[in-house]
């Protein structure tokens, strides 16, 4: 079976980290972001990638589930990306009513665009002047995985897990974000049955920009935290 | 890691605050394999079988040594078989059975698939 | 329901088990930041017990509280969601 390179591993990888890519790479091993796939179809099989298999057959077997819900379920989650959460970001920055709605209700506000969310409880959180948020979570990896798609690897890691909610501004500095000692930093650790969004600060140099415009400013790590919304120029 | 003498109770997998150095910038896009781990966990979830909270339960129980040496989605398929065994739905005998059918079929994910 | 901006202290409990409430805010003072509601218990849900619901808040900490004054910006902030029986409002 081919590697699945129809989904849109991208919208993930829309980040402004400095990863090295090289645009010459060889399409069997790395996807379209330049990001090396996990072992996969033409590797050796894992005793835990045996397990998957046999688990999935078994709950066909016994009519638990359909290959048809698990492949539609993939496919659900690869439409979700941070493209969803730019769009929600760009509609609070031109919309004044609506941003009252997000910060007063996430989930619904969230709907209320249309995005399927399921039961996600969705917290925004609004970056200004004087306050910048950023989200982790310390006990597990919880994030808004129905709005933003799944999260980057760095966000389940020990080291932001750890050191997040102890020397916030040292972690957004390895992110390349320092900000003033006039600036407050609010750390929201998602302990229980909230997830969050960031609303960054809209760049300067966007009156009148449209939503669909704006939202292309909106990277992933903006929405966690660990960035900013790009500048306009 | 505490030695017995010494631990307070604080378990392992709560993260906050504790030490730790440089946040890993590398990333890799999800295989096939994975995002059928994740899809297995949502469905399994919404049809009741057991709850995010009996997922995190068995991923905290495996402890750190799980942590460090598996990946993220072999920690999960893991934890999902726990608790489908806890709910009844399988045996380990059937999975075992199951388990090695599969291994026979070929040396490869790709190969190891339903015929 | 215990109202935004009332002082609260985090039980300093250690037990084992599946728990919501991290070791580092444990015994630390906050003050509610908003309620969120009723959820069921996890402590329940992850042994597959009937799980009652239980008041949900966000509590706001400052780095001070959390880490001590030495903290290097002691007045950002932790905001964390803590299940009601782990909070104490008697001062």
């Amino acid at each position: 079976m081919p590697h699945d390179h129809d989904h849109d591993h991208d919208h993930d990888h829309d980040h402004d980290h400095d990863h090295d890519h090289d645009h010459d790479h060889d399409h069997d091993h790395l996807s379209p972001s330049g990001h090396p796939y996990r072992k996969d179809d033409d590797h050796p099989i894992t005793y835990w990638q045996t397990m998957e298999i046999a688990i999935r057959e078994l709950l066909e077997d016994k009519g638990v589930l359909t290959a048809d819900q698990i492949a539609r379920q993939i496919d659900a989650m690869d439409r979700r990306s941070p493209a969803n959460g730019a769009a929600v970001v760009a509609r609070a920055w031109t919309d004044p009513a609506f941003r009252d709605r997000l910060l007063a209700n996430g989930s619904a506000a969230t709907r209320e665009m249309g995005f399927d969310i399921g039961p996600l409880h969705l917290v925004a959180v609004e970056n200004t002047q004087t306050v910048h948020n950023v989200v982790v979570c310390t006990l597990c990896s919880c994030y808004p995985r129905n709005l933003l798609g799944l999260p980057p690897d760095w966000y389940k890691s020990r080291a932001y897990r750890s050191r997040t909610v102890r020397e916030p501004r040292a972690v957004l500095a390895e992110f390349g974000v320092t900000l003033p000692d006039s600036t407050t930093v609010r750390v929201h650790d998602s302990t229980a049955d909230m997830r969050y969004i960031v609303i960054p600060a809209r760049p300067a140099g966007t009156d009148g920009w449209t939503p669909d415009r704006l939202a292309a400013l909106v990277t992933r790590d903006s929405m966690i935290g660990t960035g900013l919304a790009l500048s306009a120029l | 890691m505490h030695d017995h003498s010494s631990f307070d109770g604080h378990r392992w997998h709560d993260m906050g605050g504790t030490d730790a150095g440089p946040v890993p910038q590398d990333g890799h896009d999800f295989s096939l394999w994975e995002k059928r781990v994740d899809a297995l966990m949502v469905l399994c979830s919404g049809a009741g079988l057991f709850t995010v909270d009996g997922l995190r339960r068995v991923l905290e129980d495996m402890g750190e040594q799980a942590f460090e040496t598996m990946t993220y989605y072999e920690r999960w398929i893991a934890a999902i078989n726990q608790n489908l065994i806890e709910a009844g739905t399988y045996t380990s005998a059937e999975l075992a059975a199951r388990m090695a059918e599969v291994a026979a079929r070929g040396p490869t994910y790709g190969e190891a698939q339903q015929p | 329901m215990i109202a935004p901006g009332t002082p609260v202290r985090v039980q300093s409990w250690m037990p084992p088990g599946h728990i919501r409430t991290p070791a580092y805010l444990r015994g630390k003072r906050g003050v509610i930041e908003r309620p969120l509601g009723e959820f069921p218990n996890p402590e329940a849900l992850a042994y597959r017990q009937p799980a009652p619901r239980l008041s949900l808040y966000r509590v706001r900490f400052t780095m001070a509280e959390v880490w001590g004054a030495d903290a290097p910006h002691p007045t950002d902030t932790v905001d964390a969601e803590i299940y009601a029986h782990w909070l104490d409002t008697e001062e």
